[in-house]
């Protein structure tokens, strides 16, 4: 393992380059027999088992299952958040499980972008200061990075709230604030951990309509969900249980047909 | 199309078929567009013959029955003030899935647990379509509203699946 981590950058990439002309095509996200283990011997949990996940560049997949089926600790291991025991992880066809620990903390910055359930924002902060933070830390100018901040803010539909304290905010504009925040610096994949867990369902329908136009926009995108509505937006459901991953649905259009009858408009 | 529906739209004031259509495709949006054009002034037909409805040829238009004008009879009038007040409401279908899941188990003709899937993947695909119906409407639309109460009720359906799949996980495990 160590030896691997020293090598030269040139060897990663051609090592990527095999991999990706294996399928013939690229994935954004890439992760093969994906590990993670707490504890030892008789108490070994594997929270996550063995997985293998491809996310297409401008895809919206959700991933579902029970409470404690090790869903968020995927998620935290997909953004580098946390290291994995074992496996690859791959973004966009560089190696990142084996990076160094400024490389990692560069590209969360720069190439991820997270949500998360309770939203996360600094208290003493505008929504416009949280938003251009981390382009400030990325060593942007303080004009250029507000100006992004405000583009940001209007295009989750809150250019009015701009000078506005998150207190001063409705939970569903904070979460909103916060995914302005993480296109902040424009990354390749936004990971969202229940974004949708501490709101009612007025608020989720606003963060709904913001993933949508996201995933219009091309945006790939990560979402371990509870909740039915957010899951029904992707492309693709998978449902994960103890660690593994054990269905994956393609959400395909049905007709309007199916709809009528629902609402009791049977001919 | 029910009949009270129909007389319920007329309730308003006497109308052409084709203003009662547009009543209609108003309140349901795109869910109207699966509706047979014909099917209302079938049902038009029907209650003019029960004495509820009154239809008249209007002068200088074509003999056709979207250019007839119909109005509700005193005994249309009462059938719409009793149909409001009148409660009722679909009954969902749970037990036949539910005896499904228990069949399945007893027989172990299939794992509980796949079924739960199939139905969820099923579920969720149903949902997404009426959501994006739902956020194709705009703010406020009665359609937007009929969507929504859609929504709720796969909704509602899903959770319980999720509730099959925990009791029918621990009856494994324990089994």
């Amino acid at each position: 393992m160590r030896a691997e981590l020293d090598q030269p950058e040139g060897h990663i990439v051609s090592e990527t380059e095999t991999i990706m002309s294996d399928t013939g095509r690229s994935s954004m996200l890439r992760a093969r027999g994906l590990r993670k283990e707490y504890g030892k011997e008789a108490g070994l949990v594997r929270a996550v088992d063995a997985v293998d996940l491809d996310v297409a560049p401008g895809e919206t997949v959700a991933v579902m299952g029970p409470s404690g089926c090790g869903k968020s600790t995927l998620l935290h291991l997909l953004g580098g958040l946390d290291r994995p025991s074992a496996g690859e992880l791959h973004l966009a066809g560089q190696r990142i499980d084996q990076m160094g620990e400024k490389a990692l903390a560069r590209l969360r910055r720069d190439a991820i972008g997270f949500v998360f359930q309770a939203f996360h924002l600094m208290d003493e902060l505008t929504a416009v200061e949280n938003v251009e933070l981390p382009a400030l830390l990325a060593g942007n100018s303080t004009r250029a990075a507000r100006r992004r901040a405000a583009g940001l803010l209007e295009r989750v539909g809150l250019a009015d709230r701009a000078r506005f304290l998150p207190s001063a905010l409705s939970g569903g504009q904070r979460q909103r604030v916060a995914i302005a925040r993480a296109l902040a610096n424009e990354p390749l994949v936004v990971l969202a951990d229940e974004p949708t867990g501490n709101l009612d369902s007025e608020a989720t329908l606003e963060v709904l309509r913001l993933f949508e136009s996201l995933h219009e926009a091309g945006q790939t995108l990560v979402i371990v969900t509870h909740d039915s509505r957010i899951a029904a937006t992707a492309d693709r459901l998978i449902s994960m249980r103890d660690g593994a991953l054990v269905d994956e649905t393609r959400l395909a259009g049905g007709t309007t047909g199916h709809l009528s009858s629902l609402a009791g408009l049977d001919a | 199309m029910q009949q009270e529906v129909v007389l319920a739209l007329l309730a308003k004031e006497p109308s052409h078929g084709y203003q009662l259509r547009a009543r209609l495709q108003q309140a349901l949006g795109p869910l109207g567009d699966a509706m047979n054009a014909g099917q209302i002034y079938v049902t038009l037909a029907r209650l003019e013959k029960s004495g509820l409805v009154t239809a008249e040829h209007s002068a200088g238009l074509p003999d056709r029955p979207d250019r007839k004008m119909y109005a509700l009879t005193a005994a249309g009038q009462q059938r719409v003030a009793g149909w409001l007040t009148e409660v009722s409401w679909p009954r969902p279908d749970l037990a036949e899935f539910h005896l499904k899941l228990v069949a399945a188990a007893a027989a172990r003709l299939a794992d509980p647990i796949a079924i739960v899937d199939a139905q969820r993947r099923e579920l969720l695909r149903r949902l997404r379509d009426a959501q994006r119906a739902a956020m194709a409407e705009p703010d406020r639309s009665d359609a937007g509203l009929l969507l929504e109460g859609i929504v709720l009720r796969l909704q509602a359906d899903l959770t319980w699946l999720e509730a099959c799949e925990r009791n029918w996980t621990s009856r494994k495990g324990t089994s």
